[in-house]
């Protein structure tokens, strides 16, 4: 099969698996609702007026308040995880890449944690936000800086200054959390876990702008990302700004990162597995691999969430915890493979 | 399209270490100008200046007349192409996919339209138009290596860069590289070719740049360059020299 025609399979499959998600999500819960009442309600807040809409007011309130808003936030959220990962990996021209596994998660995680203990919140939270922002940057930046030599990142290195990264911003959060109050305390320990419980739709709003216009920038790079396989020097001389590409990427990912774990905590993995799958779907060419990517993301995290409120009865596990679960053993899987095929990274 | 490129009292410092020192040729349109010399004689550096990928630490680099450092990177790779030695691919493109790259400097400009065929033409030229559809980074040494060189090829510039094109091919694809080189020369290129095998400089060369310890040591046609003398002193070697059809064969004393 071309292709052409898996990217359509592909399209058309996502987009069930979407809607399919959306509507679970919108219909499991404490508060039983029916599918048609979660259709009539989104056709009448569209004004359209029908008889499947719900008339009790705290169906609708359940709906409009907590779901929807939770709903909109995991689609947000896993298209900028995912989005960040591919575009991370692609600027590395390593497949391992990953805000996750390199520390840029935990980094903005203790930005926020810093923002949290210094009280920024009374500016809103849009205040949190900046310095998850400013601490995914530094870190994105540091990771760059460290592991890159004469134009190429080796795997290993990668990896160890993940480590140390991620070592780092533990220690720094652990640190916070001994100085903190306990209400300060348990917003930390939040941020570590990774929920989408209690979105707000003024914090959904935020994620949804950064992670579509991101998600925009990203494809609008994906020519030049794929000519970045090349190697650096392949790629300059073929046209490309490499610095300038390399410099604008970074802020990308870390702003893409930074709103995810500012209102979301640290949802690990989703960069990895995600852009790993579809490139093995419809190939590595940029521009649809992007594409693909923030709608398999949003996909992922929606079922996620899902299983997070749903597996144990009447508790509401952090999601952080659930894509670890699945992106620990994916990577299991890429180590065992690479092995197989070229006996490891090293 | 025609263009050249001259190089004025080049020199290039590495880390205190002169590697390129003082060094003026020209590249014109319509020759192939071979690059030869013992490892480390600056060769690759003198091609990376050439280029306008290093800038000279002393000296200039024009293309037709214009500084080599003021031309911008898209504007740059509609005029030259460069085959490095170093050619892998991080992620399992597709052989099209790798070779389309080599449009990518003309993407939204008028020659855009040919994007279909110059990719044909120059898969055709390096023999790789079989492997349309495998992917780069299933594919052995001397396949990579003319993948790489039909991207450049691709990229139809009217001066072409290529950094041991030879290295990793077998002996028929190194003739149908340097064949290749001197139909684009014929065609009104500039083609510089960076070559450790003598024999095949002298036969495909019109001129011959011999480097030593970064400095220019002779140029001109390969008879006037290659004699026993020069190469024995430059590579400290005893040889032999041969003509065959007018063109040197150098064959290591044994």
């Amino acid at each position: 099969m071309n292709r052409a025609s898996r990217s359509v399979i592909l399209t058309a499959a996502l987009a069930v698996l979407l809607v399919g998600g959306v509507v679970v999500s919108a219909v499991v819960g404490q508060l039983a609702v029916s599918p048609a009442e979660v259709v009539g309600s989104v056709l009448r807040a569209l004004g359209i007026s029908n008889g499947w809409a719900p008339t009790d007011p705290i169906v609708e309130s359940t709906l409009w308040v907590v779901r929807f808003p939770r709903i909109a936030m995991g689609l947000a959220v896993g298209a900028a995880l995912a989005v960040a990962g591919a575009v991370m990996q692609a600027i590395f021209g390593n497949p391992l890449a990953e805000p996750g596994v390199v520390g840029v998660s935990s980094g903005a995680a203790l930005g926020a944690a810093v923002g949290i203990v210094v009280g920024v919140t009374v500016l809103g939270t849009g205040g949190t936000a900046l310095f998850a922002f400013a601490g995914g940057l530094g870190a994105t930046l540091l990771v760059y800086l460290v592991s890159r030599a004469n134009g190429r990142t080796e795997v290993v290195t990668l990896l160890l200054t993940g480590i140390a990264v991620n070592a780092f911003a533990g220690a720094g959060l652990a640190f916070l959390i001994f100085i903190a109050d306990s209400g300060s305390r348990e917003q930390i320990v939040f941020w570590q876990l990774g929920s989408l419980n209690g979105s707000l739709w003024s914090e959904v709003v935020v994620v949804v702008v950064v992670a579509v216009l991101g998600t925009i920038a990203a494809v609008a790079l994906g020519r030049r990302y794929d000519l970045l396989a090349l190697g650096e020097r392949n790629a300059r001389h073929l046209g490309v700004n490499v610095e300038a590409l390399r410099v604008g990427s970074i802020v990308l990912v870390a702003l893409l990162t930074g709103v995810a774990v500012a209102f979301c905590g640290i949802i690990a993995f989703v960069g990895l597995v995600i852009p790993h799958v579809v490139r093995m779907i419809i190939g590595p060419a940029h521009r649809g691999l992007i594409v693909a990517s923030a709608a398999g993301g949003g996909v992922l995290m929606v079922y996620s969430d899902l299983l997070a409120r749903s597996v144990v009865p009447g508790a509401d596990l952090p999601i952080g915890l659930l894509t670890s679960l699945i992106g620990g053993p994916f990577f299991f899987f890429l180590l065992f493979r690479q092995r197989r095929r070229s006996g490891g990274w090293a | 399209m025609s263009a050249g490129i001259r190089a004025d009292g080049v020199s290039v410092q590495l880390d205190g270490h002169s590697v390129l020192d003082g060094v003026t040729l020209d590249v014109r349109p319509g020759e192939v100008l071979v690059l030869v010399g013992p490892n480390g004689a600056g060769k690759s550096t003198l091609l990376g200046v050439l280029s306008g990928e290093r800038r000279p630490s002393a000296g200039t680099v024009t293309l037709e007349g214009r500084e080599l450092g003021s031309i911008r990177h898209s504007e740059l790779a509609r005029l030259r192409a460069v085959l490095t030695q170093e050619n892998q691919v991080s992620f399992p493109f597709r052989v099209i996919e790798v070779v389309s790259m080599g449009r990518a400097p003309w993407a939204r400009t008028l020659e855009g339209r040919d994007d279909i065929a110059a990719v044909n033409e120059a898969m055709d030229a390096a023999d790789v138009a079989h492997l349309a559809n495998r992917r780069y980074t299933s594919l052995s040494g001397g396949e990579r290596a003319r993948v790489a060189l039909a991207r450049v090829l691709a990229q139809r510039t009217p001066i072409v860069f290529l950094d041991e094109p030879t290295a990793a091919l077998d002996l028929r694809h190194q003739e149908d590289v340097m064949r290749r080189a001197r139909v684009l020369a014929d065609s009104g290129c500039s083609v510089v070719v960076v070559l450790h095998d003598l024999s095949l400089a002298g036969a495909y060369a019109d001129r011959l740049a011999l480097l030593a310890g970064g400095r220019l040591e002779s140029i001109g046609t390969p008879a006037e360059v290659l004699t026993a003398d020069r190469v024995e002193r430059v590579y400290g070697l005893p040889v032999e020299l041969h003509l065959v059809n007018g063109r040197p064969v150098v064959v290591p004393r044994r």
